[in-house]
């Protein structure tokens, strides 16, 4: 599965909030986007599920472009991790998962036996099985944010954007969720996830895109483009980048902190 | 078996026991072994054990009262149940886009006119569904939210209705129009005919009918428009579905009964305490419990005092404070 981003440029009231983004992804991957807030993430992931119309250039999903997509044929293909999801209605861990199989049912029914043995597989393979009867609200954000994958799962499509998955998170539930992350992208998947955490980026992606006022400033793997100048540029802030272990993760110090 | 099948096949038991306990209640009680022999005596030869008067009071009188309560109670509840989950708003009643205002102003206009009963009816039917038609018409030109324009449309528009009311019953005739307006909007079941019956089950069948199949649905359109997007749910055309079905239900409802308010905001709250908030087996529980309360507290407003109570004052009564123990009732939060 490969999603390729050509010329997308998209605008509200004259404002130009993406810039001429090309990119490409592939499966095995997991490419991290980069930025400062506002910078345009979370537009750049709404113009490619196509919840935004209405912009310049094409998004590709194996080839074909999504303007010329039913919801259905999008559903198949991408499944979207949102950041923090409220409800005013409290489901069960169990159902809030079986939601993500809705596509693979015809809008008369309802998800069969198939379904409920896709979300045990998810719920299994995330090691989530323990919440199945919970309140999706009762539960800690961390394991929100397993739930949430685990209904992207078995939605069955191989491409998935995740936005900020591990914002609010504590330290613990970002090392889980990001090596379960991880380990998706080894499976075959495509995963394009935005994150505000420059360490997290070099430790877990195979690729970065740096992004600044709705412009990709740097894109490539991360050991190329990971450099202080970067950092300086995204953020205004002065960082020292340590490398560790042969040169096999690079961790940012804040120069106060020197 | 699953606790919440257990709890829906309950509830079709409880609504049959009710329904035969209803032919037990009023001036001529007809006790289930004549309901059983009338019935039975129009598919099969049985001797005739029971009085004339009884089989008329069971096909004319009992009956069409006994289904309009079942009816309406389900419509309604279904309604309110559909409407808060497309508006992801727990408060959403069928009354929010100004289906009942629409209604009033309809049923106060013929009225007005000198109208009989069956002209009433299809004045309110009539305006239920203009008035929604209306709002949802102001709302796609509202700036801003979809979702907000449509409810805050709903308001406005069913406050020019109300208004439209209340001019009408100023300018009435305060003798015989006045009272006749004022007890239609309290509504009642107590005029109930064969032929009210035979004008709301077509409507109420196109509106059930989807609202029941598409449940599944309704459960993924809570989680917001561009989350039922990415998982493959057109939340803009099951939204469309689901309310012109809640609105045709809630317009054939009142537009016979008058006003009944509160089934359709406590009874989907009732209905999620018992089985949880998944619309599968919600839909179908608020539906026979819609039924069920409004089968029983019209027995209550026949039989309860001399004269007859209005059942949309009864549903207030009771709907209102039910709805304050249900939340402020310590434990489970949902």
């Amino acid at each position: 599965m490969s999603i390729e981003v050509s010329n997308l440029s998209f605008g509200y009231n004259h404002r130009l909030v993406l810039d001429g983004i090309n990119f490409k992804a592939q499966e095995n991957q997991l490419v991290s986007i980069l930025g400062p807030n506002g910078v345009g993430k979370s537009t750049l992931f709404h113009c490619i599920l196509g919840l935004l119309k209405g912009y310049q250039g094409q998004v590709l999903l194996n080839g074909k472009d999504t303007n010329e997509m039913s919801i259905k044929e999008m559903a198949e293909l991408v499944a979207f991790i949102p950041q923090s999801h409220y409800s005013y209605f409290n489901f069960s861990v169990f159902d809030m998962v079986l939601m993500g199989t809705t596509v693979q049912v015809s809008a008369f029914s309802k998800p069969g036996k198939k379904q409920v043995m896709l979300v045990e597989a998810a719920l299994a393979r995330l090691g989530i099985c323990h919440l199945r009867n919970r309140g999706f609200t009762q539960i800690s954000g961390g394991e929100r944010q397993l739930v949430l994958m685990a209904r992207a799962l078995v939605q069955e499509a191989k491409i998935l954007i995740l936005d900020e998955p591990t914002a609010n998170l504590d330290y613990g539930n970002q090392i889980r969720v990001m090596t379960q992350i991880k380990s998706l992208a080894r499976e075959g998947y495509t995963i394009i996830q935005s994150t505000h955490n420059p360490d997290q980026t070099f430790l877990f992606s195979d690729k970065v895109i740096a992004m600044k006022d709705g412009k990709i400033v740097a894109y490539g793997v991360p050991g190329d483009i990971f450099t202080e100048e970067l950092i300086r540029n995204l953020y205004a802030a002065e960082v020292k980048i340590k490398s560790l272990y042969e040169d096999k993760v690079r961790v940012c110090i804040p120069t106060c902190a020197i | 078996m699953k606790k919440n099948n257990v709890i829906v096949l309950s509830l079709g038991i409880i609504l049959i026991i009710s329904i035969i306990i209803s032919f037990w209640i009023g001036r001529y009680p007809i006790y289930t072994k004549e309901l059983l022999g009338i019935l039975l005596s129009k598919i099969m030869p049985i001797e005739q054990f029971w009085t004339d008067t009884m089989e008329t009071v069971l096909f004319n009188i009992r009956l069409p009262r006994i289904v309009l309560a079942c009816l309406i109670g389900c419509c309604l509840a279904a309604a309110g149940a559909a409407y808060q989950g497309v508006f992801q708003n727990p408060m959403a009643a069928p009354e929010l886009l100004g289906a009942s205002a629409g209604a009033a102003f309809g049923a106060a206009l013929a009225i007005l006119n000198y109208g009989n009963s069956y002209m009433i009816a299809i004045s309110a039917f009539f305006f239920s569904l203009l008035t929604v038609a209306l709002v949802y018409l102001v709302s796609k030109r509202a700036k801003g939210s979809g979702m907000l324009g449509l409810i805050l449309s709903g308001i406005m528009v069913s406050s020019l209705f109300s208004a439209g009311t209340s001019f009408i019953k100023l300018v009435a005739d305060p003798n015989e129009q006045l009272p006749a307006i004022t007890y239609w909007l309290m509504g009642s079941l107590s005029g109930a005919k064969n032929s009210d019956v035979s004008f709301v089950i077509i409507p109420m069948a196109i509106g059930l009918i989807p609202l029941f199949i598409l449940r599944w649905r309704m459960n993924v359109l809570t989680m917001g428009d561009d989350e039922a997007r990415t998982m493959g749910v057109n939340s803009n055309r099951v939204r469309i579905i689901v309310i012109v079905c809640a609105t045709l239900v809630t317009a054939a409802s009142v537009s016979v009964s008058g006003m009944i308010g509160w089934v359709g905001l406590v009874i989907p709250h009732l209905a999620r305490k018992l089985v949880g908030n998944n619309y599968n087996h919600l839909m179908p529980t608020s539906m026979l419990l819609g039924a069920i309360f409004l089968l029983a507290v019209d027995n209550v407003s026949k039989y309860l005092f001399s004269t007859e109570i209005p059942i949309g004052i009864l549903t207030a009564f009771i709907g209102a404070p039910f709805f304050l123990y249900l939340i402020t009732r310590k434990g489970d939060i949902y």
